[in-house]
């Protein structure tokens, strides 16, 4: 027994490689990525298990189920619109005979801290029909983990552990227990590993077939809890993950104790949310994400006779996090009196690209040069470059999701749209950018791909990147760019005319064309120099 | 026994690294504590905050309630002000006076501060040449840790023995700049509160 200071995500990852791991994968994401992070640093000081950022999240979750297939114990982590990334194998992987405990820890970011939306990866699990964990504190957030592989092997499905950003990026005391070994190497049978229609059928049969045993398992797990109170007959309260910490932090304050019901595990423990609900009229429902319990308890004609609230009522806000504020409102109790903001709208600093940083630079460059195409237009991607499109720069049009930059330049340059501009980085273009510039290249559609080229993955703390400078010209040139086409640059202020030029040549050629714009990022030129 | 406190600053001026030294001394002090801090995005030069809160009995909550922070130590004046509202009416404000000015809008400094020194109970520091006579300009974030080291319940010795514990792999040098700042600042604010 030993006790660490540890980030929610640095406790999946201590429990991971106690629970006697084989391997862990990933892509870096926020607020995932010091899961990985932290299993890098054990497995260069304690050994035994390989950690390693993956090109993307699906051959991140693919290299685990290869694992899995070989019997042993594999963990991937993503944030929550990764396993959009990773769903294919996903779905499919839950209709394999699972070998080795395979994890998916995916953490979900409700207030959308990093991301692009707050998308709720209980549903996912749910579509899966496999595990939900959704642990509440950093010691369940351990023995969860350990769990999950547990239950892995047991029923020989993937488990999904579900983390949300204040669990995962809040620090506090963990205690572990001793290591286990690995398993050793064996072999899935065919059968159950090839999913042709007549295999698939029938692992899909035993799939549904099980569903009976996944639910007895989750009623009689222990981080399930019902307490009912023989004072409170009139308000029951089902509180999830995160979501029953602002319940405790509250509930001292009501006057009588209502029964409590605290879920952790999916599928929905059934029968304990019929013992609340028999015994009260109302039931609030706290859970961070979207209204997954709400809306199966209230079905599509509600529950006779009780009173269901909750987000879908508008008891608690339907996006965002949850606060304790918000969860002390919904209990009915007076929010503890505070100074109220008079500047309603101070100023705010958001975020900015770093003093010195290559995109500024190449921002600027392109800024002037599209002065002269009033048509013209900057699909952009998901990285630090996203910055860009704040004053003062403001120079994207778009950011959707990985990759879509070169996709969605082609479907413009299609439509009409000239010029059609792409702007993405050399990590986001070896995730989900080298196969749309494959299809682009090969039509040799009219557009001017710009690979925003800092050598590493910024925006997430400085992973190592797949490729950068002549390795993304082969990759380029692979896919079919013509090679003339395909033009490198420095992006400094006194290359800017130079630069430029080079932007309205290729703007100009009527024809897929890449510009790779390569300096290093500025963070990683400054840990260098500090590590000198 | 609890104590929550806001901390609050802008990317870049330690914001974490005084909440690695709370919560390592708070450890040390036998204290349970709860700290949640933003990764990522938010880094990059803007806001960042970390809510941490330490007590002698289980903490639920990640996250402060409104009107009910102890403290709220301020790197930044301006990201001081932002999180007044978390403040208890009898919490303590420990900011520094010196703006960080990243952005075309900063509103003019005399009102922000202002806007500080109107709450019952505040101090306010001129962590900049504190720091700077500390040895160096990174140590702003010592040099408010120390001025509200006072009214923190975790005792001085394991919050020094923390910043040995973070500023070591760095030298002597650094650890030795750390702890002056840190004392430079717990000496300006005396023990007249």
């Amino acid at each position: 027994m030993k006790k660490d200071v540890l980030l929610g995500d640095e406790a999946v990852a201590l429990a991971a490689f106690q629970a006697g791991l084989t391997a862990a994968f990933s892509y870096p994401g926020t607020p995932a990525s010091e899961i990985m992070e932290y299993l890098i640093r054990l497995a260069r000081s304690e050994g035994g298990f390989k950690a390693a950022w993956c090109v993307n999240e699906k051959v991140a979750y693919e290299e685990a189920l290869g694992v899995s297939f070989a019997g042993q114990r594999a963990l991937v982590s993503m944030k929550h619109v990764g396993l959009n990334v990773a769903a294919d194998p996903f779905m499919n992987s839950a209709l394999t005979k699972i070998i080795g405990g395979l994890v998916v820890v995916v953490a979900d970011d409700p207030s959308m801290h990093s991301s692009q939306n707050e998308q709720d990866s209980r549903y996912y699990a749910h579509f899966a029909r496999i595990f939900c964990l959704e642990p509440s504190n950093h010691q369940e957030t351990y023995e969860m983990t350990r769990q999950a592989f547990d239950l892995s092997e047991k029923y020989h499905l993937p488990v999904l552990l579900r983390l949300v950003t204040r669990l995962s990026h809040s620090r506090s005391e963990v205690i572990s227990r001793d290591k286990r070994a690995p398993n050793p190497l064996q072999r899935g049978e065919w059968s159950d590993w090839t999913l042709l229609p007549a295999n698939a059928r029938r692992r899909f049969t035993e799939l549904l077939n099980i569903q009976k045993d996944l639910l007895e398992e989750s009623e009689r797990s222990p981080f399930n809890r019902l307490s009912l109170s023989s004072s409170n007959s009139r308000l029951g309260i089902i509180a999830s993950g995160i979501g029953y910490n602002y319940v405790l932090e509250n509930i001292n304050s009501l006057d009588h104790q209502p029964s409590v019901l605290k879920i952790s595990t999916y599928p929905l423990p059934f029968n304990l949310i019929r013992q609340l609900v028999e015994a009260v009229e109302e039931i609030l429902i706290v859970e961070e994400g979207y209204p997954f319990i709400e809306e199966r308890l209230r079905g599509l004609f509600g529950l006779p006779g009780k009173k269901i609230r909750g987000k879908l009522s508008g008891d608690l806000p339907l996006t965002g996090e949850l606060t304790p504020d918000t969860v002390r409102t919904a209990l009915g109790l007076e929010p503890f009196s505070h100074h109220e903001l008079k500047d309603k709208h101070l100023a705010s600093r958001p975020p900015q690209l770093c003093q010195g940083c290559p995109h500024h630079d190449t921002f600027i460059a392109l800024k002037e040069v599209l002065k002269d195409y009033p048509q013209a237009t900057v699909f952009s991607d998901i990285g630090c470059y996203t910055l860009g499109a704040l004053p003062p720069l403001s120079a994207i049009d778009t950011c959707v999701c990985m990759g879509a930059s070169v996709s969605m330049a082609k479907g413009g340059a299609e439509a009409g749209i000239f010029p059609s501009i792409a702007v993405i980085g050399d990590s986001t273009f070896t995730h989900s950018g080298m196969t749309p510039l494959l299809d682009a290249a090969t039509a040799n559609v009219n557009m001017t791909v710009i690979i925003v080229d800092n050598a590493v993955v910024a925006m997430t703390g400085g992973q190592p990147t797949y490729a950068t400078g002549d390795r993304l010209v082969q990759i380029c040139a692979g896919l079919g760019v013509a090679k003339e086409h395909i033009r490198q640059i420095v992006p400094l202020p006194k290359n800017k005319e130079k630069n430029m030029a080079v932007m309205r040549e290729e703007i100009e050629y009527p024809g897929t064309s890449v510009i790779i714009s390569t300096r290093e990022c500025i963070q990683e030129v400054k840990k260098r120099a500090k590590r000198r | 026994m609890k104590q929550d406190i806001i901390l609050a600053g802008v990317g870049g001026q330690g914001i974490l690294s005084i909440a690695f030294v709370l919560d390592i001394a708070a450890l040390r002090e036998g204290l349970q504590f709860k700290q949640a801090e933003v990764h990522g995005m938010a880094q990059r030069g803007g806001a960042v905050q970390s809510h941490l809160r330490l007590a002698d009995d289980k903490i639920y909550s990640d996250l402060i309630p409104r009107g009910q922070a102890d403290i709220i130590l301020g790197v930044e004046p301006l990201e001081t002000i932002r999180y007044l509202d978390y403040l208890h009416p009898q919490g303590i404000i420990v900011s520094s006076r010196n703006p960080y000015i990243n952005i075309p809008d900063y509103p003019p400094l005399e009102k922000i501060l202002a806007t500080i020194s109107q709450f019952p109970r505040v101090k306010l520091i001129d962590s900049l040449s504190l720091a700077r006579q500390a040895g160096s300009l990174l140590t702003q974030n010592m040099v408010l840790l120390g001025a509200a080291s006072p009214y923190l319940i975790i005792g001085e010795i394991h919050l020094k023995e923390a910043i040995n514990q973070l500023f070591a792999a760095k030298g002597e040098g650094i650890v030795a700049m750390n702890i002056k700042a840190f004392e430079l600042g717990r000496e300006i604010v005396g023990q007249d509160d």
